[in-house]
C-alpha cells in the first residue's frame, strides 16, 4: 500500500495517528471465542486484528514426526486473502512460512512439551486484518490460546514491534509505518523469565538505536502480557489472586 | 505450517557435554580456535562462466557456491524506477544426509529471506540504477545460493558467497531494438560491474549450554537451541537481525552477541576484499 503525502511524525512531534512515540495502539484481547478450538484467542492491536486457536496434545494424521520425549509444536502463521488491501492469495507465501516458523520458535521456549511426549500441539493463526505488527500480534493471541487451551507453560509470551520512522523509534508500528518507515524490529519474549523469544530487524539501526528499540520492546511487552493474565484472570474468575 | 524439528541428528549425551565444557574454557571443539573467530574462511570469485557473477565460499568445510543471473523484466507496480533483486536458496540433498530433494523447505526460505532483507534494506544493490526504461524494463538481478556442503553456520557462508558474487557480476550487453523490445546477447562481455553502494556481512552467534560462540559448526549448531544472525555493514550499522531456533535469549545475551559480531565482522570482510584484488595485484595482505 502507498500512502502519499502522509508525514510519519507531525511538528508536534505526535505520530500520523496522533500517538506519541512510545504509545502502543488500542490493545483488544479475548479468550474463548471459538467453540471446537481447545483453546482459542482474539487479540487487536489498533486495525490489526488476529485469530489464534490450539488443538491437543492430539496425535496428528503423520505419526512418523512424533518425538518420545515430548511434543512436538506445529505452527501456522496464515493471512485471509481480505486481510489486506490487494487480495492476498490463500495459498502460503514465503513470508508466511518464513513466519510461521519464527513465531513457532518464540512460542517453544515457554511450552512444557515434555509433559505430553508422542504427541502435537497444533497452533493455527489467522490474521483477519493486517494493519502492520501481524506477527507480533499472532504471538500474542497464540499465547493467550495455549493458555485457554489448559496446554501448560513456563510463562505467557507477548509481541510487539518496534519501528523507526524519519529517524524516530516508535512503538507498535502500524502499516503505514511500517511500509513508509527506515525499520521495522519485531520482539516477543516471556517477561516473567527475563527471556527474548523473538527478534527480527528488517531496516538500518544503530547499536545506540537497537538498544533502545529493544528496551522499548521490552517495556512494552511487560505491559501486553499483564493485559493477557489479566484477560485470563477474568475469563476464569481468578481475580482475588492477583499478585 | 511450521513443525519442531523431527529429524535432527543423534548428538550423543558427552559429545554435547565436551562441546559446552570446552566453550565453558574458551575453547572449540573443532580445534585452535576462540569463541570470537570463526573458521577459515575462503572466498573465490568467477567460479561459473556462464554466471554473470558467481562465488563459492568455504567457511571450515562449509561450502556454498552462489550465482549471479540477469534478465530484463518489468519492474513492480509500486516501484517501477527500481530493478529487482530476488534471493533464492536450495539446499542441495548432496551437502547433507538431512537435505532431502524437493522444494525449498522453511530453512531455505527463511536463509533465502535473510539474505535477502540484509542486501535490501540497505540498498546494498544500487537498484536505481538498473533502469532500462522506467515503468517498463528493468535488470531483474537473480541471486541463486546452492548449499553445497554442510558443516554449519550456512547463513554466513551464503550472505559471504551472495555479496561475493554480487561483487563479481558484470552487466549483461543488451541492444534496444526498433520494435522497443530489448535483446540481451551474452556471447558479448562487458566489464561494467553491478551497481553495488554497500558490502553487508552476517555474523551467526549461537548459544550453547550458557554460553556464546560465532560461526558454529555442525556439531556445534547441533547441541545450541538458538543462534542471533546479526547483519553488518562495513561502517558497523545494523542491517538486520534474526533469531533462530528453538531457544530463547536474556538482553545480556543479545548484546553480548552483538559485540562479538562486529568483533567478528572484519574477517569476513577481509575475505571478500582479497578475494576482489588477487595477489599480484598490488594490495598488499
Amino acid at each position: 500500500m502507498k500512502v502519499e503525502g502522509v508525514k510519519l511524525i507531525r511538528e508536534d512531534g505526535l505520530r500520523h495517528d496522533g500517538r506519541r512515540p512510545e504509545d502502543l495502539r488500542p490493545i483488544r484481547m479475548e479468550v474463548g471465542v471459538l467453540s471446537n478450538a481447545d483453546g482459542s484467542a482474539l487479540v487487536e492491536f489498533g486495525r490489526t486484528r488476529v485469530l489464534a486457536a490450539v488443538y491437543g496434545p492430539r496425535e496428528p494424521p503423520q505419526k512418523f514426526m512424533l518425538l518420545p520425549d515430548r511434543a512436538i509444536l506445529r505452527v501456522r502463521y496464515h493471512m485471509a486473502p481480505f486481510s489486506t488491501s490487494d487480495r492476498k492469495s490463500p495459498a502460503p507465501s514465503r513470508r508466511e512460512i518464513e513466519l510461521s516458523k519464527v513465531i513457532r520458535e518464540a512460542l517453544e521456549p515457554v511450552v512444557l512439551t515434555k509433559q505430553f511426549p508422542r504427541t502435537a500441539i497444533d497452533v493455527f493463526i489467522e490474521v483477519l486484518q493486517a494493519d502492520g505488527g501481524t506477527r507480533t500480534t499472532g504471538v500474542t493471541a497464540a499465547s493467550l490460546a495455549l493458555a485457554d487451551a489448559g496446554i501448560p507453560m513456563k510463562a505467557l509470551v507477548g509481541g510487539v514491534a518496534v519501528g523507526k520512522v524519519e529517524g524516530v523509534l516508535v512503538l507498535d508500528i502500524d502499516e503505514v509505518e511500517d511500509s513508509m518507515g527506515e525499520a521495522d524490529m519485531p520482539v516477543a519474549g516471556a517477561p516473567d523469565l527475563g527471556l527474548i523469544t523473538m527478534l527480527q530487524l528488517n531496516g538500518v539501526m544503530t547499536e545506540e538505536e537497537f538498544q533502545k528499540a529493544l528496551d522499548m520492546a521490552w517495556d512494552a511487552i511487560k505491559r501486553i502480557v499483564d493485559m493477557e493474565k489479566e484477560v485470563l484472570r477474568r475469563k476464569y474468575n481468578v481475580g482475588g489472586d492477583s499478585k | 505450517m511450521s513443525v519442531t524439528p523431527f529429524r535432527l541428528p543423534v548428538v550423543a549425551s558427552l559429545r554435547k557435554e565436551a562441546i559446552e565444557e570446552l566453550l565453558a574454557r574458551g575453547l572449540r571443539i573443532d580445534g585452535v580456535r576462540d569463541p570470537f573467530t570463526p573458521r577459515n574462511v575462503r572466498v573465490e570469485l568467477g567460479v561459473v562462466e556462464k554466471a554473470e557473477g558467481s562465488a563459492l565460499v568455504r567457511l571450515g568445510n562449509t561450502q556454498v557456491m552462489a550465482g549471479v543471473k540477469m534478465d530484463v523484466g518489468a519492474p513492480f507496480r509500486d516501484t517501477p524506477d527500481q530493478g529487482v533483486l530476488t534471493v533464492h536458496a536450495e539446499f542441495v540433498p548432496l551437502a547433507s544426509p538431512l537435505f532431502e530433494p524437493g522444494p525449498p523447505d522453511e530453512n531455505a526460505i527463511e536463509l533465502a529471506r535473510v539474505v535477502d532483507r540484509s542486501l535490501r534494506e540497505i540498498g546494498a544493490v544500487d537498484l536505481g540504477q538498473l533502469v532500462i526504461r522506467p515503468g517498463e524494463k528493468v535488470w531483474v538481478v537473480w541471486v541463486d545460493l546452492y548449499i553445497l556442503d554442510h558443516d554449519g553456520n550456512l547463513f554466513d557462508a551464503s550472505m559471504l558467497a551472495a555479496m561475493a558474487a554480487l561483487l563479481d557480476a558484470r552487466m549483461p550487453y543488451y541492444e534496444e531494438i526498433e520494435t522497443g523490445d530489448v535483446i540481451v546477447d551474452r556471447s558479448v562481455k562487458t566489464e561494467e560491474r553491478l551497481p553495488i553502494r554497500h558490502r553487508v556481512v552476517t555474523v551467526t552467534v549461537a548459544k550453547i549450554g550458557r554460553n556464546l560462540a560465532v560461526d558454529p559448526n555442525f556439531e556445534e549448531e547441533s547441541v545450541s537451541d538458538v543462534r542471533l544472525v546479526y547483519a553488518l555493514d562495513e561502517a558497523g550499522r545494523i542491517v538486520g537481525i534474526q533469531k533462530s531456533g528453538e531457544g530463547a535469549l536474556r538482553r545480556e545475551e543479545v548484546l553480548r552477541a552483538l559485540e562479538m559480531a562486529k568483533r567478528a565482522a572484519p574477517v569476513y570482510f577481509k575475505a571478500l576484499e582479497e578475494a576482489l584484488t588477487p595477489a599480484g595485484s598490488g594490495a598488499s595482505g
